[in-house]
């Protein structure tokens, strides 16, 4: 009997692991002894940091997606469908279109969603980046932008962490290169009681606020927004109002329903935070945005830990135990601009230190931004 | 501990996530609830008194215990 690898999700986690699974047991699937699957509600893969240059028309739609089964490995399986429920116990994963997809091993690699639903007026008022239709409808009222308040909302917990930094930042230049940057006034509100969770990168950002006359609030957590024409208004739990011209929201996210329908709170699955297990399931990793770990939802969180869930994925089929932890490692890139930016890496036990912006790491992540399809062919 | 006390165990859960998990649970619990948070984040020890006072429910104090805190508020709105 083949042994049977389901990956859930071919995004960011699920594409390098399927790839470096292809390649570590390419012999086993040959001979039929082992048989991997990918089930993926989207036929193409997003890559997602694009997004933002996407708001200031700096990357062009068709360069930010790939086939699906152009990106996977010719020896895996490819199945378009939705995930409607995972059953851990009978080892199935049931799909919308009525399929009972069963594992031997599964990979739960499905991240996580914004859910402005989530606060009263958001969507309708907010305008949210982090899907390409928000990011186009922002990218044309930006614009026609002629002055007003720009207020960049940030809740928790969301992806990518840096992004919200980044998106004000270039909001900052963008105006000033339009030459209306006076007629601006560029506010950033964070929930907790810094302007980033990463205490070292909010040390660092605070500066860079004051230097760019951006202001800022924190322990500021939106509960309702009303607007009128564009404009309106943020009511935040903490009781305080602030109004806005054009309000950039980054709202509070979820994992997949699929997740939450089986019984997983939030959708954040709980996760060992060495092995990747899902607790109390031997058979199934857990991998990017949807663990339950005190670590930032990134790419690079995902593709630290595919490295891993594939090694130990190898080594499990093919001599009966995992092979080795992941240590926690993330590493972000930071726009501080349209020329420059600076970077973070840390793990479970090193604390991030972010370094002086420079052009040198600008170009670095404009390069990264093109080489992504090698890190989800599992190249690199 | 008197009868309405409602107990978040964030223990493990790095800044923001304790204040997080008390802002969640605030919401569903009636007025005159209190809630003790057990942190083992220090930020979050620091942050959620701030964040209390902020709003404006009633911040009972911080009891370390071996390992963690316990931040004690009441919901007063
Ligand atoms: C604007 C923006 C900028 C970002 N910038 C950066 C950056 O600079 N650096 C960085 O490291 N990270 C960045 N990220 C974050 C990064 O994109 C994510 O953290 C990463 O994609 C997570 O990988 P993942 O595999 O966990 O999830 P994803 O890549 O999101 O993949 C999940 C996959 O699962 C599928 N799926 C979900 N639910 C179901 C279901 N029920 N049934 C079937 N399929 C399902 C989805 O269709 C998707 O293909 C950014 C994100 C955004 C939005």
């Amino acid at each position: 009997m083949a042994t049977h690898v389901v990956i859930a999700g071919g995004g960011t986690a699920g594409s390098i692991i399927a790839n470096l699974l292809a390649r570590g047991l390419h012999r086993e699937i040959q001979n039929g002894e082992v048989i991997i699957k990918v089930i993926d509600k989207e036929e193409k893969h997003m890559y997602q940091p694009a997004l933002l240059y996407v708001v200031f028309d700096r990357f062009r739609e068709d360069e930010m997606f790939k086939d699906m089964r152009d990106l996977l490995n010719p020896s895996i399986i490819f199945i378009h469908d939705e995930i409607e429920e995972f059953d851990f116990n009978a080892n199935v994963v049931r799909t919308k279109s009525g399929k009972n997809v069963e594992y031997d091993y599964l990979v739960i690699a499905t991240g996580s969603n914004p859910r402005a639903d989530l606060i009263e007026g958001l969507n309708e008022h907010g305008d949210i980046f982090y899907t390409l239709e928000g990011a186009k409808k922002l990218r044309e009222k930006l614009r026609k932008f002629e002055g007003g308040r720009v207020v960049v909302s940030v809740a928790a917990p969301h992806k990518c962490p840096v992004a919200p930094l980044e998106i004000t930042f270039m909001l900052d230049e963008y105006f000033r290169a339009k030459g209306i940057r006076d007629k601006v006034e560029l506010h950033y509100t964070y929930p907790i009681g810094r302007v980033h969770a990463l205490e070292a990168v909010a040390n660092w950002a605070v500066p860079e606020f004051e230097k760019r006359d951006i202001k800022y609030e924190t322990l500021f957590n939106m509960e309702k927004v009303e607007g009128k024409d564009g404009s309106g208004v943020i009511h935040s739990m903490e009781g305080f109002e602030k109004e806005f011209d054009l309000l950039i929201a980054i709202p509070p996210h979820k994992g997949t329903d699929a997740l939450i329908n089986s019984g997983i709170q939030d959708g954040w699955v709980p996760t060992d935070r060495h092995l990747l297990k899902a607790e109390g399931h031997e058979n199934v990793y857990v991998c990017g945005d949807t663990t339950n770990l005190p670590i930032s939802k990134a790419g690079s969180t995902a593709h630290f830990e595919a490295d891993v869930v594939a090694e130990n994925l190898i080594a499990e089929i093919k001599e009966g135990h995992p092979a080795r932890d992941y240590d926690g490692k993330v590493m972000c890139f930071i726009e501080t601009g349209f020329s420059s930016a600076t970077y973070v890496w840390f793990n479970y036990t090193t604390p991030p230190d972010p370094v002086p912006p420079s052009k040198m790491i600008h170009w670095l992540k404009l390069g990264y931004n093109r080489v992504y399809w090698l890190t989800a062919r599992g190249i690199l | 501990m008197s009868e309405n006390v409602v107990v978040v165990d964030a223990r493990g859960s790095f800044c923001p996530g304790p204040l997080m998990e008390l802002i969640s649970k605030i919401k569903s619990v009636p007025v005159g609830t209190e809630i003790h948070v057990l942190s083992t984040d220090k930020g979050s020890a620091k942050d959620i008194p701030a964040w209390i006072k902020k709003v404006g429910h009633e911040y009972l104090g911080t009891e370390e215990k071996e390992g963690y805190w316990v931040i004690k508020v009441k919901k007063t709105k």
